[in-house]
């Protein structure tokens, strides 16, 4: 039987106790929850995914930009937040700006500046989430606000009557949980899907 | 209209500690002082070879605690380096050197910092066989530490603290591993994901390509909050929708991060034999808490500063399913704890507000503080509070029947001044040095100007304090904050569990002073306010100018 005052003694054990605790913390662990999440939980497990005709357009967690190859945003679509990740699902990051910062005051300008033109709203009008990029730059959600905002632009892109998109916005306009948790958000994901399926 | 949604969230956040408070703080001191192995532990104390029944003097504890903690660096070390040769590692390649070394340090210290962006550096082996399983272990051992210092309060003339293995063990898999499950699981039917699907391209509305992220994201989120670990299976942490989907998943993640840490109070109080001084800690961590929330709170639905002003509120950085209410809660949990965990980011809060976030962990974690460590934090300035108490009525101080003498109080001192030093030496070396300021300014601060010098200030607060968040424009991926942030994260954590594990093992050794009609009461209001007040001196003295260079110049000018 070694002694407990070996200098080298707990070294010993610590190493056999890290070797125990990779396998079942380490393996056993997220492999039993990985199990119970396929099998009770499959949808959200694997992303939340959005299909149309069978087919994946995204996930209804993972915001999109709705943008042509240029990057330029296509009026007949609800737009998502600006995102300083360009909503590339594989490098979630942040603009960081802090609030003095001269880029950050031009970005908003900048923005203001577009949306007043594509939108053909004032520049007061405008909501604060068109403005400023989330802190995931994955946001799936804008305000109801900014999507009410977007509806004549859209309605017009697309020859549809107004008071129908309204309406579709409406539908998507999900409150706060339990009535006082967050903030009421609409979709984007899910709206536009609705939007495209509108005029068939 | 933000003000209300505080209000209420904070009821329900208040109502489910308070429920909880009892049966988890009276399980936690169960589980401690129970005599009982099971018998799976059994079979774990014969494999890695170590008595049970053995108990240990403050020194073998410590050096125990020091031993595995050093294997656990080497380990994460070792599956970062190999990382090339592992399955499931989405073609990465192995982790630099310095930026393993970081992480290591990072991930044993229970810190959490990240120098890297995840989704690009580590593969699924290394995030749940190697930073993971820290998330685990290290809770556990500031857990195991905290209850060490409890048992030198609450044993008498003796030479012994109990067995760090055994404590170590029943932290982990008695607490933390079930309440992991449980969350885990909770956490997925909220839309938090549990694959191995690697990254998934699919073809949009538009003929454009969204590439979906995959990853066990749930097992690791659910440790992360309640071992408060903070250390984001992605780049953005908790505002990732998949870490953190929805607004309530946002309240489920505050209170897995508050939990234990505001139960241990109830556990304290259990151990030691008397209550009420459970529920006199327990005013001190409440009260500051809501103050610091009200304050982040207030900062950023004024929104002052240009760009928000501008924008028309606080928004940047924000997400908005979480808003402004449900982001500074969470902000004020995760830097008050020692979590880490972001849901927004600090570096796009208002000047104010993100000093807020940064004051949090000057107050040393303490409100209610990471798993273990905040508890051994606040007893510290408990010391120092019946200390100073002592001094003003000419008595010899006592806390919970023990005298504090000249070595318990040299040895609480020094515990105070542990962090600070590094925060304050840490930072000052970063700009006083030429060729590290050079690299410091040019290649690390993202902000300019005032807001550039918070930045650096705010990586090395949340270092010392083992709390991980950061203002994330840093780019902190340089040999100067990899190396200078990986000592002061091991130094941050260790130095002062030395001094508690002392203080601890010469509490344990002396016998029980009665109380008497001289003792001061440390169960009322009146201590409760010396407590705070002690807090906000310490505090204050210690980084009051500091914080005048960065956030308090850049939001009052």
């Amino acid at each position: 039987m070694a002694t407990n005052r070996g200098f080298a003694r707990p070294y010993w054990v610590a190493l056999r106790y890290m070797v125990v605790a990779t396998v079942v913390l380490g393996i056993a662990y997220p492999v039993a929850i990985l199990g119970v999440g396929q099998l009770a939980l499959p949808a959200q497990a694997n992303g939340s995914v959005v299909t149309v005709d069978g087919a994946p357009v995204g996930s209804s967690l993972i915001g999109q930009s709705f943008t042509d190859a240029d990057g330029n945003a296509l009026p007949q679509w609800f737009q998502s937040r600006p995102s300083a990740a360009g909503y590339d699902g594989g490098a979630s990051v942040g603009s960081n700006y802090g609030p003095e910062n001269e880029d950050f005051i031009a970005a908003i300008e900048a923005r203001k500046a577009a949306i007043a033109e594509s939108d053909g709203v004032s520049e007061a009008d405008i909501p604060v989430d068109a403005l400023t990029t989330s802190g995931s730059g994955l946001d799936p959600h804008i305000s109801p606000a900014y999507a009410d905002e977007q509806v004549a632009r859209i309605a017009q892109a697309r020859g549809l009557d107004q008071a129908a998109v309204q309406g579709l916005v409406d539908r998507f306009v999900q409150g706060r949980d339990l009535g006082y948790l967050g903030e009421p958000t609409v979709n984007v994901l899910q709206l536009n899907v609705a939007l495209s399926q509108l005029g068939r | 209209m933000e003000a209300w949604l505080l209000v209420a969230q904070l009821a329900t956040l208040a109502i489910i500690l308070a429920v909880i408070y009892r049966p988890l703080g009276d399980f936690i001191a169960w589980t401690f002082t129970s005599t009982k192995d099971l018998k799976v532990e059994r079979g774990l104390y014969r494999v890695v070879g170590v008595d049970p029944a053995r108990e240990q003097s403050w020194r073998a504890y410590l050096s125990s605690v020091l031993a595995f903690s050093l294997l656990g660096v080497l380990f994460v070390y070792a599956i970062q380096r190999l990382q090339a040769v592992l399955p499931y590692s989405l073609g990465l390649p192995a982790v630099p050197e310095g930026l393993s070394f970081n992480t290591a340090a990072a991930f044993v210290t229970n810190t959490n910092w990240q120098s890297y962006s995840p989704e690009v550096t580590m593969g699924y082996t290394v995030q749940i066989a190697g930073l993971a399983v820290q998330n685990f272990v290290s809770a556990g051992v500031g857990l195991a530490v905290a209850i060490a210092l409890i048992r030198g309060f609450s044993r008498r003339s003796t030479g012994t603290l109990g067995n760090f293995w055994v404590d170590l063990t029943r932290a982990t898999f008695r607490i933390l591993l079930p309440l992991a499950v449980i969350s885990s699981i909770v956490l997925i039917a909220g839309g938090v994901i549990q694959n191995f699907n690697g990254f998934t391209d699919v073809t949009t509305l538009t003929g454009g390509t969204a590439t979906i992220p995959g990853g066990p994201v749930a097992s690791q989120e659910a440790i992360k909050m309640v071992g408060n670990n903070g250390g984001g299976f992605f780049n953005t942490n908790s505002a990732h929708p998949f870490e953190n989907p929805t607004p309530w998943t946002n309240l489920f993640e505050i209170v897995l991060m508050l939990a234990i840490p505001f139960s241990l109070p109830r556990a304290f109080g259990k151990m030691v034999g008397d209550n009420r001084q459970g529920y006199a800690i327990l005013a001190a961590m409440g009260t500051l808490f809501l103050v610091s929330v009200a304050a982040l709170t207030t900062f950023e639905i004024i929104g002052s500063g240009t760009g928000p002003q501008l924008a028309g509120g606080a928004m940047e950085g924000k997400e908005q399913r979480f808003g402004i209410a449900a982001s500074t809660l969470f902000a004020t949990t995760s830097t008050i704890t020692s979590t880490g965990a972001v849901n927004s980011m600090h570096d796009s809060f208002t000047s104010l507000g993100g000093m807020m976030t940064l004051f949090n962990m000057m107050l040393g974690e303490i409100a209610p503080g990471g798993i273990g460590a905040g508890m051994y934090g606040i007893l510290i300035i408990a010391i120092i509070t019946v200390f100073i108490a002592g001094l003003l009525v000419g008595r010899t101080p006592e806390y919970l029947g023990k005298k504090l003498g000249p070595r318990e109080i040299k040895l609480a001192s020094l515990y105070i001044l542990a962090t600070p030093t590094l925060v304050l030496v840490g930072t000052a070396l970063s700009f006083a040095i030429p060729a590290i300021r050079d690299d410091v300014t040019t290649t690390s601060i993202w902000n300019p100007g005032l807001h550039g010098f918070t930045e650096v200030l705010y990586a090395f607060t949340s270092a010392a304090n083992n709390n991980g968040s950061a203002f994330a424009g840093l780019t902190a991926n340089t040999p100067w904050f990899n190396t200078a942030l990986g000592v002061v994260m091991l130094l941050g954590r260790f130095v002062p569990i030395v001094f508690v594990l002392a203080l601890a093992g010469s509490l344990a050794s002396q016998g029980r002073v009665p109380v008497t009609a001289g003792t001061l009461p440390t169960h009322r209001p009146q201590f409760v306010g010396l407590l705070l007040g002690v807090i906000l001196i310490v505090v204050a003295l210690t980084y009051f100018p500091v914080l005048a260079l960065g956030p308090l110049a850049e939001g009052l000018v």
